[in-house]
């Protein structure tokens, strides 16, 4: 257990600085390239398609069940470039940490960040750390940016979305963002809910080596599923149709959503895609789905169509009615009564 | 039993919805039936049940979006109090983004200001005890659902001697509203859907005055598709007979009698005073003020704070479509100049608002081709 906090001095480029990557990075992200501790890493890639993607982490509270922030900073990155068809090849990881954080605590963050990119089977091979002064920031931020080697041929992308396209989510929605929500403490109320966080390339190998045709992946992070959809409809120019009753959602996260007046639909998940893919695959992609662990309660949910206003999401309730999904403005709100 | 599950069971839906259409048919003339509640109407849209409609039946929004009828002097005043040195500003998130006659509280947050969104009232309280340096006051907006827990915080504060805490009261009574809706000529409605949680707290007999003495029957509601459906239906069923009363559908939830308790609370704590409604005007004894024991925790006793009262912005619809004599689409400003990111009125603000409804689930909420 390390003692002590993140000062000033840690982040000047000194002694205390080096000490800082030898003492927390580096026994973590432990690799030979980033050992050598260059200004920069080299990486020899074979493709000549990458992708590269990068993305910023602030959550709080930083540790929620299932995850924290580290694990985060390395999943939110990989999924991104999952999404494209691309295996991680290797990612960055960038520190922003208060002045005043405990040292032990961002060991704790690099740990998990550690695990989770032994999970997801990429080297952390450069890093930069960064310290402001006590208030400037909120404990850490981390970004993370990943460079990946697009397998899938063509890439998915959300113009290729078509009209009779099934829309097929490998599982159940709302839990990450359900769960952040409920860490936060803010309520009386307590519920079963662990966030879904996990690296989703293997879901998209899996579809590639069996050869299913994907026009579009996305995963539906902040703003839940209903963004990513209403994001492809609009990329495409097509509507698409929902059936609410065939989306899995926990009974914990309905009921947690019922309490606050919110809708699963727009919660954030970490650890999903949905995939547009050809009405013939689409019983095949539910089969390759379901036969990961991540994909178990993989579900047909609906189809790209191509009536309506381009762009328009449609949703038909559970109760037999209709209604458009469409972008929300802002964060959702618990309500007032 | 899970309610979740169970009350939106889609064959038990279909019986009843085709009961409305059967009951609808039978009609003499179309009818109009007014869903008082802002999460009646979330629900109605949400679960697609207003496309479901027979032509006959017309849904009207109604007033019971506490954040809607919250007059723009009252988030000046809200935002005022932000605006004090050492002052926290509580309130509930829906509050954030109502626009003022300058600003808005999320504003007021960006620019530094101490504005702490609550979940519940209590959570206001910790946030004074934990900081006795500072000022904490709650922006008590909410109807008698929320105004109880308001009522039980502020006594807990006068009992602890906790002297940094008090609450700018907005709260507001349905019932008034209700009466001058119906005293008022503009707007038909044969039947009113009553609010689920209000009637929780105040029970049945606050309503017995609308069929009595203005012959419309009144259903009481709880939130879940089924409950709403079997709601409009109930109310067709007694214009069809010709019997107009008030009727308790959500009797899981719902007693007669109401909570006393929580009524209790309410006395204890506040007396009754007239109150501005956004939209609505002056409705007498409508709204709640603090008992002159309470003034220790009365932000308006504590606080010297200067408003005027506030034009609505010209062209904003949001007092008609309150008061069901107009809809979003007749506004000019809907979804041009009035959008969830850019609000002008605060219908289209409040996740439970009209305006932001009929945006978000569009089209009307009338048929949805695919």
């Amino acid at each position: 257990m390390l003692e002590g906090t993140i000062t000033l001095a840690h982040g000047g480029g000194g002694r205390l600085a080096q000490q800082l990557v030898r003492e927390v990075f580096l026994p973590h992200f432990g690799n030979a390239e980033l050992a050598r501790l260059n200004d920069a890493a080299e990486v020899l890639v074979q493709s000549n398609r990458l992708a590269v993607s990068t993305d910023s982490f602030v959550v709080t509270p930083h540790r929620f069940p299932g995850g924290d922030i580290g694990s985060l900073a390395v999943y939110g990155t990989v999924n991104d470039l999952a999404m494209m068809g691309a295996r991680p090849l290797c990612l960055t990881a960038g520190f922003i940490v208060e002045e005043g954080f405990e040292l032990d605590a961002l060991a704790q963050v690099a740990g998990s960040m550690a695990e989770a990119a032994r999970r997801a089977q990429v080297p952390i091979v450069a890093g930069d750390t960064k310290v402001v002064e006590h208030g400037s920031g909120d404990g850490v931020f981390i970004n993370t940016t990943g460079i990946g080697e697009v397998v899938l041929e063509p890439a998915p992308a959300g113009e290729r979305a078509q009209p009779g396209d099934a829309l097929v989510l490998s599982g159940r929605v709302g839990d990450h963002g359900m769960a952040v929500l409920m860490a936060r403490n803010e309520f009386d109320f307590r519920a079963d809910i662990v966030s879904d966080c996990a690296p989703l390339w293997e879901l998209v190998e899996a579809l590639a080596q069996a050869q299913v045709e994907v026009h579009a992946l996305r995963d539906p992070t902040r703003g839940g599923l209903a963004t990513v959809l209403n994001e492809i409809a609009g990329a495409a120019q097509v509507g698409m149709i929902v059936q609410e009753a065939t989306v899995p959602v926990s009974e914990a996260v309905r009921g947690a959503c019922d309490m606050l007046g919110l809708d699963p639909l727009y919660v954030a998940n970490e650890g999903k895609l949905v995939a547009c893919v050809p009405a013939q695959e689409a019983q095949r992609a539910l089969r390759v789905l379901r036969q990961h662990e991540l994909g178990r309660e993989a579900a047909i949910i609906g189809r790209v169509t191509a009536s309506g206003p381009p762009g328009r999401v449609i949703l038909d309730t559970a109760v037999g009615g209709r209604r458009v999904l469409d972008l929300t403005s802002g964060e959702q709100l618990p309500r007032i009564c | 039993m899970k309610f979740v599950d169970e009350f939106r069971d889609k064959e038990v839906a279909q019986t009843i919805l085709a009961r409305i259409h059967e009951a609808a048919g039978r009609l003499q003339k179309p009818v109009r039936l007014m869903e008082v509640c802002g999460t009646h109407t979330v629900a109605l849209f949400r679960h697609g049940i207003r496309a479901l409609m027979p032509e006959q039946v017309r849904l009207l929004s109604g007033p019971g979006c506490p954040v809607c009828v919250t007059p723009t002097a009252e988030i000046d005043a809200a935002i005022s109090l932000a605006r004090q040195p050492q002052t926290v500003l509580a309130t509930f998130g829906d509050m954030m983004r109502v626009p003022g006659s300058e600003s808005t509280l999320l504003k007021e947050r960006a620019a530094g200001r101490q504005v702490l969104v609550v979940y519940s009232p209590l959570d206001a309280l910790k946030a004074a005890q934990k900081r006795p340096d500072h000022e904490v006051v709650l922006f008590g907006v909410g109807f008698e659902t929320t105004a109880p827990l308001v009522a039980s915080t502020a006594l807990q504060a006068q009992q602890r001697g906790l002297r940094n805490f008090s609450v700018y009261s907005a709260h507001k009574l349905v019932p008034p509203a209700l009466a001058a809706l119906v005293a008022a000529d503009d707007v038909r409605v044969d039947g009113f859907i009553c609010p689920g949680h209000v009637s929780t707290v105040i029970g049945s007999q606050p309503y017995e005055f609308i069929p009595r003495d203005h012959g419309r029957g009144c259903v009481i509601a709880g939130f879940e598709p089924l409950d709403v459906l079997e709601a409009i239906w109930r109310l067709l069923r007694q214009i069809e007979l010709q019997s107009p009363q008030v009727e308790i559908a959500y009797r899981r939830a719902v007693r007669p009698e109401g909570n006393p308790e929580a009524l209790k609370r309410l006395s204890q704590a506040f007396v009754t005073v007239d109150a501005e409604w956004r939209g609505l005007g002056t409705i007498r004894r409508s709204g709640l003020e603090f008992r002159e024991e309470l003034s220790a925790h009365n932000a308006k006793e504590r606080f010297d704070i200067q408003t005027r009262p506030v034009a609505d912005p010209p062209g904003c619809l949001c007092g008609e479509v309150l008061r069901g004599a107009r809809e979003p689409e007749d506004c000019a400003h809907f979804g041009t100049t009035c959008t969830p990111e850019q609000p002008v009125g605060p219908c289209m603000v409040s996740s439970e608002g009209t305006c932001a409804a009929h945006y978000r689930y569009g089209e009307a909420g009338r048929r949805v081709e695919a």
